[in-house]
């Protein structure tokens, strides 16, 4: 699903890479607060991780596979900043090294793969976790959240493509052929991703992310029968600087770029758009087999475009800005319990971490 | 998008356009980008003069034409919508060969293969004259954020470990007799995942030990300084600017 260049006109363009850069520099900050200096290699180990992932191919029907997106597996595993950090290298490095992908259709790759996948992953899992507890609900979460990061991704293609794609294919196809193969592709990378997150769980559960908060506390039975309750390692809260001044002036420069683009591009219609007027096409709807979808509503785009386009760019880039600033929020009010000891405390830190993440209420 | 991967993206090489600063080619293969995206369809002497340009880099680099068509298999995905979409396209429709295809279809089309494969060719080119370390340290020379390029080093570093080890375990399952065939099997292909990230992981927290012992601090020491003279500059700046005098010409024509 890497989108080349040349396939969403200059606005659409423009305004993903804005939404991109603001949802990367939010996940720069969260990440590096919350893996210090080991931002780098342990970040960088695991897009390697999520792009060898992305070569495993899995049978989905008779004759087709479809391989994994990783956003939500990464997500649940390494949490949602350095998950959208894995999914903007991995794409940058495709897009530079294997020209797989548009270098102007980097934002676009960047928003639908890396900041939808696990903005919408994570955003499930939390409310499944937040349900139910134990470890069968961590596999079904998981189960649930990739199942529905890959058609969510799909589904913003198709509106990216509303907005601005240059073929003039109906958006009820379009819709229905992306969301159709997409919860195929969703159903695989669900089950890819529980048994993964499933196996994580059996043999390092201190590494889930996902199962971080959900750890029973370390209990010592002395020999009288005495019992105490280690309280679990201090998380590593140490940035005292909010992150708010910086995520609105982020949410508003967007939002400015965004509408700005969408309005200056809303005044010049794109080819499509001309084409549909000159050739006026539009009264030949009824002629044509797929023509349910109206072909009036598509004219009426390239019609009144300054209205539509430009409300459109802004509440799309809205939503995800404010989707990206509520997680963040959220990561920051709940305190992770078992934290990975730093690697100056060594094996002893790992045997504690480890004996309190393997007592998780099943 | 796996059919790509595997081969190898960089070619070695002394030629003036494998001597340029990486910052420099960026620059100019995003510019030319730019300006292929941003051309109009119906300027056919533009895409034309396009595609001769970067002819003329590949000569001028001597990347001969079967490795770029090679590695321009990634494209396929695409074709294969661009080529769908004369047929699925809305709107008036001619009759070719006897099939009734769109017009705006076929507009798109071309417009999708046009502009996607000179991206492709152009992006292809630069990988294959800039070594992959060099073009992340010229991409943070163009202010990408330093911790991104690093993320991205080490990702690009331990690919092929990573991959190794992937290969190592997929030898094992096939040595086993396992073979994917249906459904059934993913989850022995998903449990192989779980393994593959507890190993990439753990090995992340070895290096990052071994990077602590010999004294790093979170960022990492620059060894080479990449500046580029204007001469370079004007040099790299050739090829955008040819491209942007093409498309100047063809609006004068149009």
């Amino acid at each position: 699903m890497h989108v080349p260049d040349g396939f969403f006109n200059a606005a659409v363009s423009v305004s993903a890479a804005a939404v991109a850069a603001a949802g990367v520099a939010v996940c720069l900050r969260g990440a590096r607060r919350e893996l210090d200096d080991r931002t780098a290699p342990m970040v960088g180990l695991v897009a390697a991780f999520v792009f060898a992932v992305q070569m495993l191919n899995f049978p989905v029907a008779a004759g087709t596979s479809g391989h994994l997106l990783g956003g939500a597996l990464a997500a649940i595993l390494v949490g949602p900043y350095a998950a959208v950090l894995c999914m903007a290298v991995v794409l940058l490095v495709q897009g530079f090294f294997f020209a797989d992908g548009g270098l102007t259709a980097l934002g676009v790759n960047i928003t639908l793969m890396g900041l939808v996948t696990v903005v919408t992953g994570w955003g499930v899992f939390r409310l499944v976790t937040r349900v139910a507890r134990g470890r069968a609900a961590l596999t079904a979460a998981s189960f649930a959240a990739a199942l529905v990061s890959v058609p969510a991704s799909a589904l913003t293609f198709t509106l990216l493509f509303w907005i601005g794609g240059t073929a003039p294919v109906e958006i009820g196809t379009v819709a229905a052929a992306m969301g159709g193969v997409h919860v195929l592709i969703g159903i695989g990378e669900g089950l890819i991703t529980a048994v993964t997150v499933g196996t994580v769980l059996a043999a390092r559960p201190d590494l889930v992310y996902g199962a971080r908060g959900l750890a029973a506390p370390l209990v010592l039975r002395g020999a009288d029968g005495e019992r105490t309750v280690v309280p679990a390692a201090p998380a590593r809260d140490a940035s005292p600087r909010p992150a708010r001044p910086f995520l609105l002036a982020g949410t508003a420069l967007t939002l400015v770029l965004a509408g700005a683009v969408s309005f200056f591009a809303s005044g010049n219609p794109d080819g499509l758009e001309r084409v549909a007027e000159d050739e006026g096409f539009i009264g030949q709807a009824g002629d044509h087999a797929l023509g349910s979808w109206s072909l009036a509503d598509y004219g009426e785009v390239g019609g009144v475009p300054v209205g539509v386009a430009g409300v459109i760019g802004v509440v799309i880039t809205l939503a995800v800005s404010g989707a990206v600033a509520y997680a963040a929020r959220r990561r920051r009010a709940a305190a992770p319990g078992g934290a990975r000891g730093t690697g100056e405390a060594g094996g002893a830190a790992d045997g504690v971490t480890d004996g309190a993440a393997d007592g998780i209420t099943a | 998008m796996s059919a790509g991967h595997r081969h190898r993206v960089h070619r070695p090489g002394d030629t003036p356009v494998h001597r340029l600063p990486p910052q420099c080619k960026l620059a100019a293969v995003a510019a030319f980008a730019l300006t292929v995206v941003a051309t109009p369809r119906e300027w056919f002497a533009a895409f034309a003069a396009y595609a001769l340009l970067l002819a003329g880099v590949a000569l001028a680099a001597r990347v001969p034409p079967g490795f770029v068509l090679r590695r321009m298999a990634v494209e396929v995905p695409f074709v294969v919508f661009a080529l769908a979409v004369p047929f699925i396209g809305t709107g008036e429709r001619v009759a070719v060969a006897g099939l009734s295809l769109s017009l705006p279809g076929l507009w798109a089309a071309w417009n999708i293969l046009a502009k996607a494969t000179l991206g492709v060719a152009a992006s292809v080119l630069l990988a294959a004259t800039t070594e992959p370390r060099m073009l992340l340290l010229g991409a943070q020379r163009l202010r990408l954020p330093p911790l991104l390029v690093q993320i991205a080093m080490f990702m690009a570093r331990y690919l092929d470990v990573i991959a190794g080890e992937m290969r190592r375990m997929r030898v094992a399952r096939e040595a086993r007799g396992f073979a994917a065939r249906d459904v059934r099997h993913v989850p022995v292909v998903a449990r192989s995942a779980g393994a593959l990230f507890i190993r990439s992981y753990e090995r992340g927290e070895r290096v990052h030990l071994a990077m602590l012992s010999r004294g790093y601090n979170g960022s990492m020491p620059v060894l080479s300084d990449l500046t580029a003279s204007a001469r370079q500059w004007l040099l790299a700046g050739t090829l955008p600017g040819a491209a942007l005098a093409a498309l100047l010409g063809a609006w004068a024509l149009a």
